[in-house]
């Protein structure tokens, strides 16, 4: 099965890491990319620098960021092949964000039969 | 049966039709044409090849290629006796599974396991049965478009996972016996569920610590209560206990808590062994109340629970030292919780403490819930 690992972090929580901490979990999330099953990824630049867009009536509606105040900011995600909802889990809690105040949000993917 | 097609076929509703069309088909024919050898295996076999010829259909009818030359019922016959593995124990883990809510854990299990009905389960926890029949659907669709495993967990997981499975259990009969007329079945249901997993994981002390936790609470259900009153431990009329099923539970007990080789499991020693211990020792006379307050101890020191430092409390007071009782009452932080009040006015009165005492019981008095508590309070008011 495919399964999408949504990962949300709590803001400021990387930036509370010194250096020394942020190196390591840069190189965690490098690591887990290497894992056999994992098929994909991205890790996403600050949510200060998203642009929301709506389309209504045909007209395109273009504005800055999506709604703040949210407690946890959507960061990045992998792409992953396993076998079921617990090899998967079993990935989501080697993820950093997860142990830092974040969470991983596990969505299995629709397979496209075509 | 379910538990082995669900097995095989990683999908709930194609293994549950599967086995009522089997059920069906020997309905039809054993009549007829006699019992086969092994029913078991037969009605297995049957559901299987429907599963297959279903899928087969499903696939088929997807890639829109002409239909398949259907099976000929005579296969069915041909295979006698498969080896139809146990695999209840995969059906429990599944059920049980934390990525499902507690509810439809506790429907999911009743339904697939204890084999209840929907429209049972509905009237048990008085839903509608409609909206137990989603809560159903939505479970099992969640098990498998989320890819939900049916299987043991590895034995690093296996004892957070077991105690998941245990809770749910728990819940169950909880949710039986905190009902006067016990008209919702579910004590039954859960004491026969602990009985498949005891029987699954003979080796699991906590299996058995809450299979006789139950048995043991269950033992009194017929003293328990006078009309809509509760009757307290001591006021029990012990000649309407099941003293078999306490024998039978003490039994258990010996086990979880003195077998050698059960003692190296890591679960060892938990919660609902050492809760049944309580129990088991509350239905001696005369009460061994020091060994109670030990096992209230060692119990806190597992759960970290304020509670069960009240309940030790109480068992220490009733060793006869209210004085250190009390110490331990006022060290716990349980401002909202009625019996922490009540148990405190109560210390206080036997040490004499009198107006302390009253202000305690009026605490406890202002967050009573139902009218039985109130009229106790009100009596233990008037009287100090």
């Amino acid at each position: 099965m495919q399964y999408a690992l949504l990962i949300y972090s709590k803001p400021g929580a990387a930036e509370a890491l010194s250096p020394a901490e942020r190196e390591a979990n840069h190189r965690e999330y490098l690591d887990i990319k290497k894992l056999p099953g994992v098929v994909g990824g991205a890790s996403l630049h600050p949510v200060e620098t998203a642009t929301t867009v709506r389309v209504q009536d045909g007209q395109t509606l273009v504005t800055d960021g999506p709604f703040a105040d949210t407690k946890e900011v959507f960061g990045g995600f992998y792409l992953i092949e396993a076998d079921d909802l617990d090899q998967a889990t079993e990935i989501a809690a080697r993820i950093p964000a997860a142990r830092i105040g974040g969470s991983v949000e596990i969505r299995p993917v629709v397979i496209d039969r075509g | 049966m379910l538990a082995s097609l669900i097995g095989y076929f990683g999908d709930f509703d194609l293994a549950e039709e599967a086995t009522a069309e089997a059920f069906a088909i020997a309905a039809q024919r054993w009549p007829g044409g006699g019992m086969p050898d092994n029913p078991g295996a037969w009605l297995v076999t049957t559901a299987r090849h429907r599963a297959i010829d279903r899928l087969r259909r499903d696939r088929v009818l997807a890639a829109r290629l002409p239909l398949l030359a259907p099976q000929p019922e005579e296969a069915v016959e041909v295979v006698t006796d498969p080896p139809i593995p146990d695999e209840r124990l995969e059906l429990v883990f599944m059920c049980c599974h934390p990525a499902l809510a507690i509810e439809a854990q506790v429907a999911l299990t009743l339904r697939a396991v204890a084999g209840l009905t929907t429209e049972e389960i509905a009237r048990a926890f008085l839903v509608p049965a409609e909206t137990m029949k989603r809560r159903l659907t939505r479970a099992k669709s969640k098990i498998k478009v989320a890819g939900i495993p049916f299987g043991v967990p590895v034995a690093s997981q296996l004892p957070e996972r077991l105690a998941a499975v245990l809770a749910v259990v728990y819940l169950i009969f909880n949710e039986g016996y905190s009902d006067a007329a016990r008209a919702n079945g579910l004590a039954s249901d859960a004491i026969r569920l602990g009985r498949v997993l005891a029987a699954l994981l003979p080796a699991e002390p906590e299996v058995l610590g809450l299979l006789a936790l139950m048995l043991l609470h269950d033992a009194r259900h017929e003293a328990r209560f006078d009309g809509q009153d509760l009757v307290l431990l001591p006021d029990q009329d012990q000649s309407r206990w099941d003293w078999r099923q306490i024998t039978e539970a003490r039994d258990l007990l010996d086990l979880a808590l003195l077998d050698p080789s059960l003692q190296a499991r890591p679960t060892a020693r938990g919660p609902y062994a050492l809760q049944a211990a309580i129990a088991s020792l509350q239905a001696e006379t005369p009460l061994d109340w020091p060994q109670v307050a030990a096992l209230y101890g060692e119990l806190a020191d597992r759960t970290g629970s304020d509670v069960v430092r009240l309940n030790r409390a109480v068992a220490i007071a009733e060793a006869g030292d209210p004085a250190a009782a009390l110490a331990i009452v006022d060290g716990l932080d349980l401002p909202g919780y009625q019996y922490w009040h009540s148990t405190r006015a109560e210390l206080l009165r036997r040490l004499g403490r009198t107006a302390e005492a009253r202000a305690a019981y009026r605490e406890a008095l202002a967050l009573a819930r139902t009218a039985p508590e109130r009229r106790f309070l009100e009596r233990r008011i008037a009287e100090t």
